[in-house]
């Protein structure tokens, strides 16, 4: 059993951030990132992956770096959009960290929860931590009955079909040891929220062992969510999948 | 083994003690209550886990957390945070 520890003076927490027309919310997960990071004390950088932003994204992220330093904002553009396992991948190729961070860029993961991501992987030498929602004081702000019913009727499913012992799966708020990270994208094939389930998968069958940290998604601080028809058709068919074959 | 395998494995060793107690394929002469509970199991089985998996979703959709105080805490948040990325010159 590891014994708990102190983050170290050589340990270093990469986030990546892959960005699609995140003007407006970049420099506020920024201002948030750097304001618990600096808070906490830990050793940080924080990685912008833009796919191309029609919008002027990367212009932002540029003053951005302005302002905080190149050693804080580390910039690695592509010229489209092209999926996020690969935004992972060129993002892990250029981070400094020995811990890495995913989390979204539009304010619905919170980046108050960081230090608990961090006390919870010291705990347990644990070489994943997953944000969960379903759990403790985890929560949603924004979803109403019918997103509701069909979130947990969906983890429902997935915990019969797949018995993950991880709370929830489709989360995308979650902190990696790096070699970890890398060793699980290299053997993901999927795309979207059946991404993030398959990496749990994987990693369960690598015998990589799992922290929960509970954590508030907030959907669209302003304005309305919506979850369609054809994601619902694609999370079905990606469990299918995955139970067919792992 | 695969999930899908695993769960195939599995009703069918559930589908063959049923059989066999239904059925009594092994002619064990086996009194007539034994075939009697058996019979109906499969249905019993399938209706009470689909009792037990809308109660289960329906508790869990009832407790669901709302983070009200975690949106007011970030729009808050927001609010300062343009305030003073506007004093450090972000142009937004």
């Amino acid at each position: 059993m590891a014994s708990p520890s102190t983050p170290g003076r050589f340990d270093k927490y990469t986030v990546l951030l892959p960005t699609y027309n995140e003007r407006e919310n970049l420099p506020l997960i920024v201002w948030l990132l750097v304001k618990y990071f600096g808070e906490s004390g830990y050793n940080y950088e924080i990685i912008v992956i833009d796919d191309g932003s029609p919008d002027g994204t990367l212009e932002m992220a540029e003053q951005l770096q302005r302002i905080y330093g190149e050693d804080k904002i580390v910039l690695r553009p592509r010229p489209t959009k092209l999926g996020l396992g690969t935004a992972y991948i060129h993002g892990i190729k250029h981070a400094t960290g020995n811990f890495i961070f995913i989390m979204d860029a539009d304010l619905s993961h919170h980046p108050k929860f960081i230090p608990e991501f961090i006390k919870k992987q010291k705990e347990g030498d644990y070489d994943l931590v997953s944000g969960t929602r379903y759990r403790g004081n985890g929560g949603v702000y924004g979803w109403d009955l019918r997103r509701k019913l069909i979130s947990r009727g969906a983890n429902f499913l997935t915990q019969v079909l797949l018995r993950p012992n991880a709370s929830d799966l489709t989360g995308s708020f979650r902190l990696y040891k790096k070699k970890v990270l890398e060793s699980l994208i290299e053997r993901c094939v999927s795309k979207g929220y059946v991404f993030q389930m398959e990496i749990i998968i994987r990693a369960r069958q690598l015998k990589y062992t799992i922290g929960e940290v509970p954590i508030s998604f907030v959907d669209r601080v302003y304005g309305e969510s919506k979850l369609g028809g054809t994601e619902i058709v694609s999370f079905a068919k990606g469990l299918l999948i995955l139970f067919a074959t792992t | 083994m695969t999930k899908l395998l695993q769960w195939l494995f599995g009703v069918s060793a559930l589908v063959a003690v049923w059989a066999l107690l239904t059925f009594d394929l092994l002619d064990l002469s086996l009194p007539q209550t034994y075939r009697e509970v058996a019979w109906p199991m499969p249905v019993y089985l399938l209706v009470s886990f689909g009792c037990y998996s809308l109660a289960i979703v329906g508790y869990r959709v009832a407790t669901f957390n709302d983070c009200e105080e975690a949106a007011e805490e970030l729009r808050q948040q927001i609010k300062e945070a343009k305030e003073d990325l506007r004093k450090k010159g972000l142009k937004m």
